[in-house]
């Protein structure tokens, strides 16, 4: 038999799936693609004794309800893709728990086998579980394996693919007279219509609709209605008659029933303790000291700045390499190109578009490296617990503050490893909330144009007015995200009944696969996108260009100057000597004063200037004139290019973001700005339409366009309302 | 044996879950963590703000939120509050 086995991995989250799933697989594997399944999945192809299987790891769920997508994925892959054998890998060391949702395997009647993970943890524990007892009285197979080492994994897979030939045999668990006899009544009436059995055994649904499983109930309503609407009188009458008589939901009964099916068989001498069960391990010492009431948050804080540092400070230096090799390349293309749209295209669209987009890949690298740390390790849902406090006052989730910190939380971070940070969020609203927030903080390259601003008309108090707009990003991130969960994303709060796994040693290769594939899939999802959507930019900030006449007319100036100097000066000033002539010097800042005043002419004539014009009645409200709303349409691409963009506009050539000392003076001394400008520009700018890098993994991380547009439209107008608020009443008050 | 609401627990109380009066989404996420009747609680401790609170469950650690655990009645022993066992 070498024909491939298809094999799924399921199992609760913590219980060593993920280090089982590489173990077995190593590197070859990838994230699986299914239509309309929204919620990644991974694949691994291996070979055991000549055997080729095919192993999926679905996500990790505590059960098979229709609550989160996780378990929707699970449910819907087992049902529809029908793997030949399914893995449920279960924590020895906390059998009751994680056998609940075997049970629900058990219901399905898919072929099972269970991993027995973690049986020298349980060991250390004082917990002996016995195997072949566990195998013979749940009717399945066992087997004990140590993930992390790899220990039993061989074996594993060779009773698994004995397994592979089972047919699907749904078994049945009893839950107290008065359910079984509404099942047994609910079975024949399913059965007796073929009622979604193509799909799921009669058993399964009649349970799903005891536990009124939306996902099942509209299933049910599409595909027959009519015994639909019988099985749900039938099953409102019984969780009526419950709730008289026993003061129950038929879903906890059901539950209290598997969990008294796992009890009983562990109570068979499957089991058995050599200590006290409450008795004190590491893990919890280690938690008196790290969530302590003091101590907690001090080390917590530490950490995150670690995290912070360690992302952005030790990606620099090859942050700085890619920034050498695009800039050489462009060298290279501009020696070897001849001049034109071409040219301009290839460097400012494709080199500094490709730039754009691996110039944070070594970012997001070390960030998802120091989250998996803290996530493999632990950490992670202990800052979870700590902040979660704080974070619900705001409709948030205490998994929220990663992504926060990582944005520029503190100043200086990026939104685009915040953004797909959001990933450890297991709410799904909460989820977005903070998806679309994120982006407020001021991260590396707001601060830039901050500075700029601040140094030009507050240079009195610099350092104050940076921290109370660092503060300023937090209060309104905060606060958006409680009027975004009052609005659109309104609803209760997810539960936050929630694991603090034991603390763990990370594995290397779990690091190293962790880190390698949400890097890949930013690098592959994103890329593409973002390199269209910078040739765009480019185009917009370029075309149509100055019309030839103008054109003539500046190469005529040109000309003109030059021929009013000596042909002695004329050869000096254009050599590639630094030191010449006061005379040459005065040829050539002629010259550049002329180019300058073309390049802003250029900009002024192209599509984004255009916009930047039509724009000035409105943006007038808010103080800004044409040549802001430029520099601002410029932003989009990254926020940086505002003072490059605002250097151009006002003739002042190409400016360095890190070196804009003389457009802070040149705007200090401009009538269109003063304070209160200043102030609102830098609010619009703080909380307008994000980069459109942070867009693009927007809408990748919610699956959906749709809050892509959103995060662009609301927080251009959010800003342009509070920009305006300043302006008006700023310079109302003088 | 007195019956405790769980957020009046106190620091390494124990008891057994008395009842669970919650349905939908929330009521099946306690329950699919082992929260049912019948089973033992020990609290583990609370975040620096009281809130949420972690327990010790069937040998894993959990935590809920205040307003979660309200739904949660406790048996507890009189003499209960024990040292820690170090």
């Amino acid at each position: 038999m070498n024909q491939n086995i298809r094999m799924a991995l399921v199992g609760n989250p913590n219980a060593g799936k993920t280090t089982l799933f590489n173990a077995l697989t190593g590197a070859r594997q990838h994230v699986g693609n299914y239509p309309g399944i929204t919620v990644d999945y991974k694949e691994g192809v291996f070979t055991h004794d000549s055997q080729k299987i095919t192993l999926t790891d679905l996500p990790g769920t505590y059960s098979l309800t229709a609550y989160s997508m996780e378990e929707v994925v699970t449910r819907d892959y087992l049902v529809k893709e029908k793997p030949q054998v399914v893995i449920n890998i279960v924590d020895a060391s906390n059998l009751e728990r994680n056998l609940y949702l075997t049970t629900q395997f058990l219901e399905l009647g898919c072929p099972l086998i269970i991993a027995l993970n973690m049986i020298d943890v349980a060991r250390d524990r004082g917990v002996e579980v016995k195997a072949e007892k566990l195998a013979e009285l749940m009717g399945v197979p066992v087997v004990p394996i140590i993930a992390r080492s790899g220990q039993g994994a061989e074996t594993l897979i060779s009773q698994a693919i004995l397994q592979a030939t089972q047919p699907w045999q749904p078994r049945d668990i009893s839950y107290g007279e008065d359910l079984d006899e509404t099942i047994m009544e609910l079975i024949a009436l399913i059965s007796e219509h073929d009622f979604l059995t193509e799909t799921y055994p009669a058993r399964f649904t009649a349970i799903k609709y005891l536990e009124h499983d939306d996902q099942i109930l509209q299933k049910g309503q599409q595909d027959d209605s009519a015994t639909a609407v019988r099985l749900e009188a039938k099953v409102n009458q019984v969780s009526d008659h419950l709730l008289k008589t026993m003061d129950a939901y038929p879903e906890a009964i059901i539950a209290d029933h598997r969990y008294g099916f796992i009890k009983s068989i562990l109570r068979q001498g499957v089991q058995s303790h050599s200590f006290d069960t409450d008795r004190l391990y590491t893990s919890d010492k280690i938690d008196k000291v790290v969530t302590n009431r003091l101590l907690g948050p001090v080390i917590m804080l530490m950490i995150l700045f670690g995290l912070y540092q360690f992302t952005f400070t030790w990606s620099e230096l090859p942050v700085s390499w890619l920034e050498t090799l695009f800039s050489w390349l462009s060298g290279q293309v501009e020696t070897l190109l001849p001049d034109g749209p071409v040219k301009s295209m290839i460097i400012s669209g494709i080199i500094d578009g490709m730039g754009g987009v691996l110039g944070f890949v070594p970012l997001i690298m070390f960030m998802f490296l120091g989250i998996a740390v803290l996530e493999d390790s632990g950490y992670l849902a202990r800052v979870a617990f700590m902040m979660d406090r704080i974070f619900r006052i705001f409709g948030l989730h205490g998994s929220s503050v990663m992504p926060f910190i990582v944005s520029g939380g503190i100043a200086g971070g990026c939104a685009v490893p915040g953004v797909m940070a959001t990933r450890t969020l297991r709410s799904p609203k909460e989820r977005i909330a903070t998806l679309l927030t994120v982006p407020f903080m001021n991260c590396g390259a707001k601060v830039p144009v901050l500075a700029l601003l601040i140094g030009a008309f507050f240079s009195e108090s610099k350092a104050l007015y940076m921290f109370l707009f660092t503060l300023l990003a937090w209060v309104v991130a905060l606060l958006t995200a409680k009027l975004l969960r009052a609005t659109v994303l309104k609803g209760a709060a997810t539960p936050f009944v929630m694991e603090l796994p034991p603390y763990r040693f990370p594995t290397l290769r779990g690091l190293a696969i962790h880190t390698w594939e949400r890097t890949w899939q930013y690098i592959k999802k994103a890329g593409t996108v973002i390199l269209g959507i910078s040739i765009l930019l480019w185009a917009l900030m370029t075309y149509p260009g100055l019309p030839e006449a103008t054109r003539a007319d500046y190469e005529q100036q040109r000309q003109d100057i030059t021929a009013s100097f000596a042909p002695a000066i004329m050869s000096e000033s254009s050599s590639e000597k630094e030191e010449v002539s006061e005379e040459a010097m005065a040829l050539r800042r002629q010259l550049l004063t002329l180019d300058n005043e073309e390049a802003e002419q250029a900009l002024r004539n192209s599509i984004a200037g255009r916009i930047g014009i039509a724009l000035e009645p409105v943006s007038r409200l808010a103080g800004f004139d044409w040549r802001t709303n430029i520099a601002l349409v410029g932003g989009f691409a990254a926020k940086e290019v505002i003072i490059s963009t605002l250097g151009t506009a006002y003739s002042m050539g190409k400016v360095e973001a890190d070196a804009s000392g003389s457009l802070g003076e040149r705007l200090s001394r401009d009538p269109n700005w003063s304070k209160v400008v200043a102030v609102a520009a830098l609010i619009f700018i703080m909380f307008y339409a994000p980069c459109f890098v942070t867009v693009v993994c927007i809408a990748k991380e919610a699956g959906h366009w749709g809050w892509a547009l959103f995060s662009i439209s609301f927080n251009t107008f959010f800003a342009f309302l509070m920009a305006t608020a300043v302006f008006q009443i700023g310079s109302r008050l003088g | 044996m007195p019956e405790l609401n769980l957020r009046q627990m106190k620091k390494d109380q124990s008891g057994i879950i008395a009842s669970i009066k919650v349905g939908g989404e929330l009521g099946l996420r306690m329950r699919e963590m082992g929260l049912v009747p019948g089973t033992k609680i020990t609290i583990q401790g609370r975040a620096p703000l009281n809130d949420p609170v972690a327990l010790r469950v069937m040998g894993g650690i959990l935590t809920l939120r205040n307003n979660e655990a309200d739904h949660i009645m406790v048996t507890v022993d009189d003499k209960d509050t024990r040292e820690p066992v170090a």
